[in-house]
């Protein structure tokens, strides 16, 4: 198993870590447990339910995880960062694999990860807002046993 | 580089590459021929069983070369478990190696039962537990002198005795400590013993069972009358005569090494302990190979403490599930009771004969800083 220079370069310098007081939005996936746990803050401008309109201005992220899951959190900071909240729900794994020119398959769940921690900020940043309804229709994290069964 | 990963395998020392290298060409004979070439090289071969045999304390008829640590294993646990059909049941414990463990779930598709002694958080087995385990249905007790991950010493005398007092037999995956402590399987009551060339800086692709008279074990391999019958194929030469000078260097050497390998690892110990806060050291404090220093990193994970010191040029290794490409971290570490995500952040350093002072020194310059580095990125981390 070997990792590509892209997820070396992105764990050795991982962009964008570190925690935001009050963000819009807080989102965690993952389980100590199962060896990963990725923490996404966001930002939000303009604040308004709307998906196509509202951005992701700031993002910070926190992960206790392999190599493969501090690049896969760093390359989905940089990938979803300046987004709308739309676009960002359209992100998948398979995006940010391929951002980090591939992944070993063993790691693939990590990318999983990424995207699913960011979304789960978005969606608290929906239900903040009054939107739960709105929070319900974006994927988040999956269940414990999907992610163990990854 | 600086190696510090002694447990998983050693540099091959020059004094045994330069004994092996005749039996590529110039002696290249097999030693079941007839000629006199063939002669040479049986007596080659026999050379190098005397030397192992004195390094355990075994006679010459007892050494059995195979390919490594893991047949011998294997044809220990299949071959005295096959020899007989009154025994269905086989003890091992929760912290053997790889090359034990899924050896004895396998037979259990032959009806066998396998029963795994826990051990206490140091990774000492639970006597009390294997002498209530232990009946006249078990066929053999495996359990491992030391283990790899964290170099705790089993009480093998202890064990032996229980063993014997069953009529069972008593094999130990040695892979770890031939070669780094002394063994007279004699005193130790040891009925069956593996080992590995390549742990001691010998060649890899080389090892040997140890098996006392008496003992009746099936062979895995069938073929030629090569081993006393027990395993098949014509003898690897250049392999064996360097195991053999492995084991005559170990002879002389061990003790010496054993002290100077001790302090090198103790520094290495206290000079991180000093700069490092929530560290837990694996293993018994005491009871544990002089070369094996394991520990857990509290909030971060092996593979990325892994990748960070390779970037360094120093070689390690750990019992994290990110390694091995599942989800468990290591069954060792948690077979001990240490909490998952505490095992997630296990990292080992193994050193050796070729280990340096200013190789530690470096070492404990350089982990503090990426330990540092990865404790402000995890969420676990206090504030």
């Amino acid at each position: 198993m070997q990792y590509s220079q892209k997820v070396m370069e992105h764990f050795l310098n991982p962009r964008n870590v570190g925690e935001i007081e009050d963000a819009d939005g807080v989102g965690t996936c993952g389980n100590p447990i199962c060896g990963d746990l990725m923490t996404f803050y966001i930002n939000i401008e303009p604040k308004t339910d709307d998906l196509h309109m509202a951005r992701i201005v700031d993002i910070r992220f926190k992960t206790f995880g392999c190599g493969a899951a501090i690049a896969v959190a760093s390359m989905a900071s940089e990938m979803a960062g300046g987004k709308t909240l739309f676009e960002v729900t359209e992100l998948t794994r398979q995006d940010v694999a391929d951002a980090l020119d591939g992944l070993p398959p063993v790691k693939m769940h990590c990318s999983n990860l990424g995207v699913q921690a960011i979304q789960e900020a978005i969606k608290d940043y929906l239900q903040k807002i009054g939107r739960p309804d709105l929070a319900k229709t974006i994927q988040g994290c999956p269940k414990k046993s999907e992610h163990n069964n990854q | 580089m600086i190696y510090l990963d002694y447990n998983a395998t050693t540099p091959t020392d020059p004094r045994v590459l330069d004994a092996m290298l005749p039996y590529f060409q110039a002696r290249f004979a097999n030693p079941s021929s007839i000629h006199r070439a063939g002669h040479e090289a049986r007596r080659a071969v026999e050379k190098a069983r005397e030397k192992l045999a004195h390094l355990v304390v075994a006679r010459v008829d007892e050494v059995y070369f195979t390919s490594g640590g893991t047949e011998a294993d294997n044809i220990a646990v299949k071959g005295v478990a096959f020899a007989q059909n009154k025994r269905k049941k086989i003890i091992t414990s929760a912290i053997e190696h790889h090359a034990v463990l899924t050896t004895c779930e396998y037979m259990t598709k032959f009806g066998f039962e396998v029963v795994k002694v826990p051990v206490d958080p140091h990774g000492i087995i639970d006597l009390n537990f294997l002498e209530d385990a232990v009946d006249d249905n078990t066929v053999i007790i495996s359990i491992m002198h030391a283990n790899n991950e964290v170099g705790t010493v089993e009480p093998i005398t202890e064990i032996s005795k229980i063993a014997h007092r069953h009529g069972i037999v008593f094999h130990t995956d040695a892979v770890q400590t031939v070669g780094k402590l002394p063994i007279d399987i004699e005193s130790m009551g040891i009925d069956m013993l593996s080992l590995s060339g390549h742990k001691f800086c010998g060649p890899k692709g080389t090892g040997a069972l140890i098996a006392r008279t008496g003992i009746r074990f099936d062979p895995l391999s069938h073929g030629g009358h090569h081993e006393h019958n027990k395993r098949a194929g014509t003898e690897n030469v250049p392999g064996i005569v360097g195991l053999g000078k492995a084991c005559e260097i170990a002879m002389t050497e061990m003790a010496e090494e054993e002290k100077r390998i001790r302090l090198l690892r103790d520094k290495l110990w206290n000079g991180i302990r000093e700069k490092i806060p929530d560290l837990i050291l694996n293993g018994h404090p005491e009871k544990r190979l002089a070369n094996t220093l394991g520990i857990c990193v509290r909030y971060v994970e092996g593979e990325s403490l892994l990748l960070h010191l390779d970037m360094h040029g120093i070689c390690a290794s750990s019992g994290s599930a990110c390694t091995s490409g599942s989800l468990e971290p290591s069954h060792v570490l948690l077979a001990m009771g240490i909490p998952h995500e505490t095992a997630h952040g296990s990292i080992r350093f193994s050193l050796g004969r070729y280990t340096e002072e200013a190789e530690i020194l470096e070492v404990i310059r350089v982990f503090p800083k990426i330990v540092e580095k990865l404790r402000v990125i995890s969420p676990l981390s206090k504030k």
